[in-house]
């Protein structure tokens, strides 16, 4: 079936986020023959319009007000698009904004939105899937109510491709927000972020103390900065040991690089949600019964200490 | 300052996997043998917050509510017990099976009906259905401003000052009151109850609302509610076999290691 389909864009430097490319890629497949828009809000947004790969309609705000995204400000844009866009399903990334901004624009148009989709198909009807109980179970919805809207995790659709929108359609500046930003503090390591790694090596609670972090950090500099980079487990961010900007899993970022080497993680369920789209999974642990070797490839069971200088060392040898 | 903490009352999220199993026939999950459930963790986290406030500004109180099963008084007892004032479940049969949307429903209009309320927590997230609707969606229906996935909540400024955790750092919010602020693991560990708070908790009476008390009508609520229809539950299958790299010392396993990852050309 046909579907009209809005797509909630984010920007960096002006230009549409990956991610928001990656929902105009799913949003082409999932419209058959429906129409594509795409909301952009914030510096650039006009210009971003011709960039947004595969949307034939692009409403957009260039105010700076939404810059910081403030909720309240985008909702009430996003309500004018969906309106106007006469859009039966809405994608938003399941980001920092996405989470906020789906359950609200669904209060507010009174319809409901499937949270952290992994998989969006029409069989007989859109179906959404997505991880539950932490990782252990997925779970395939329907939502009765129009428009459908889904947030959905990192990765999951091929970017689209072709001509950015012809079409750009003004909203409003920025509004009012009950709630106001005071602050705000950057916490992102420097260099390749692991959404964009190709290799992801992550460290967990196994390894002791935060000083194992630095092995970890040494290993993905031995396969390459430009490749790899360091993620955490939810364990070793609590404790202190890792920003959470490096955490991966369910509450945390989704990964799915090619190569996700996992060093002293057990494996939980909501570890695993955010990296078992890898395409190869590197297990080390000392423990043969982890249930991080449960989603492996390849595995190694021994001490991390013994087994990740090896492991630098052998790739070093190998290049 | 009054604070509703919303709880609720979770299958224990550390069950192993390998007894982790689900009733295909009703999409549900089948409760463990000899696991007791849970409070939802970031619940518990939820309730810390709200307690660390009260105990920072005399004259405040705690109002932990619960939407579930009859057994979810264990949840309840478990935040009386850290140190909340009152305890409200709302268990009834028409409330079962529903969404995100109904449960904020039944939720929202207990809070109204408490009234008084200054201030709402709840977990970022449920750990069962990892959602992370509810808070949201009880605010929305309050028509209250909201924060979500706060590491750090004090009174101050307009309200509330919060911190938040964002995919790429940090962000300090000022929010009026009422509001509602969901609460983020990265906020520290919720206390644990000494067995004289326990036992004072078990003396306590937990208020029992069901529809009617809360003026809802039943279509509005449980299964016949919800806009979000579950039409599968299922245990995803995991990768092939591990490959276990053989070898005398590290050295070798790690040898063995690149030299598969090179056979694959991933290295």
């Amino acid at each position: 079936m046909a579907h009209n389909v809005l797509v909630v864009g984010e920007l960096a430097g002006g230009s549409p986020t990956s991610t928001t490319l990656e929902l105009l890629g799913g949003a082409q497949g999932l419209a058959a023959g429906g129409s594509v828009s795409v909301a952009l809000l914030g510096t650039g947004a006009s210009a971003a319009a011709a960039k947004a790969a595969g949307a034939s309609k692009a409403f957009v705000s260039d105010d700076a007000g939404y810059d910081a995204v403030k909720a309240e400000q985008w909702l009430a844009a996003l309500e004018v698009a969906v309106d106007q866009s006469g859009a039966d399903l809405v994608l938003i990334a399941q980001s920092s904004a996405g989470r906020e901004i789906g359950p609200r624009l669904a209060a507010r148009k009174k319809t409901a939105v499937a949270m952290d989709c992994a998989k969006i198909e029409d069989a007989g009807g859109l179906k959404f899937t997505r991880p539950a109980y932490g990782g252990n179970a997925l779970a395939t919805y329907s939502i009765a109510t129009s428009p459908a809207i889904a947030t959905v995790r990192a990765k999951s659709f091929e970017e689209a491709t072709g001509a950015g929108a012809g079409e750009v359609v003004q909203l409003p500046a920025a509004g009012a927000s009950r709630t106001n930003i005071t602050g705000m503090e950057k916490a992102v390591s420097a260099g390749l972020q692991i959404t964009d790694a190709t290799v992801v090596v992550s460290g967990g609670r196994g390894l002791g103390a935060p000083e194992g972090f630095k092995v970890v950090e040494e290993l993905a500099a031995a396969i390459g900065n430009d490749k790899a980079a360091v993620g955490a487990s939810r364990a070793a961010v609590d404790l202190g040991w890792y920003p959470p900007s490096q955490q991966v899993g369910l509450t945390g970022k989704v990964v799915n690089p090619d190569l996700y080497i996992a060093v002293a993680i057990s494996g939980a369920s909501q570890h695993m949600a955010g990296c078992s789209g890898s395409k190869t999974i590197v297990a080390i642990n000392r423990d043969k019964d982890a249930n991080i070797f449960g989603f492996a490839k390849y595995g190694i069971v021994g001490d991390w200490k013994a087994i990740v200088p090896a492991l630098i060392e052998e790739i070093k040898k190998a290049k | 300052m009054h604070i509703v903490v919303c709880a609720k009352q979770i299958p224990d999220p550390e069950t192993p996997p390998s007894a982790f199993k689900i009733d295909a026939a009703n999409n549900k999950v089948i409760p463990a043998q000899g696991i007791a459930p849970v409070l939802s963790q970031f619940d518990g986290i939820a309730a810390e917050a709200a307690l660390r406030i009260k105990e920072a500004n005399a004259g405040s109180k705690v109002t932990v509510i619960s939407m579930g099963a009859e057994s979810a008084q264990a949840a309840i007892k478990q935040v009386l017990a850290m140190g909340a004032d009152e305890g409200v479940l709302l268990n009834d049969p028409a409330f079962e099976d529903g969404d995100s949307h109904t449960t904020a429903t039944v939720l929202a209009a207990a809070i109204k009906k408490l009234g008084n309320v200054d201030a709402v927590f709840c977990g970022r997230q449920a750990a069962d259905w990892d959602m992370g609707q509810v808070g949201l969606l009880v605010a929305e229906d309050l028509g209250w401003p909201v924060a979500i996935i706060a590491k750090g909540v004090a009174m101050g400024g307009a309200g509330l000052q919060v911190q938040r955790v964002l995919e790429n750092g940090f962000e300090s919010l000022e929010t009026p009151l009422p509001a509602v602020v969901t609460v983020s693991n990265e906020f520290g560990e919720p206390r644990y109850p000494k067995l004289p708070q326990i036992m004072a908790a078990a003396k306590k009476t937990v208020t029992n609302w069901k529809l009617g008390d809360l003026g809802l009508d039943a279509g509005a609520v449980g299964k016949a509610g919800s806009r979000l229809k579950l039409e599968k539950l299922f245990i995803p299958e995991k990768g092939g076999k591990v490959e276990l790299m053989e070898g005398d010392t590290p050295q070798a396993q790690a040898a063995a290691l690149v030299a598969r990852l090179q056979a694959d050309k991933i290295l």
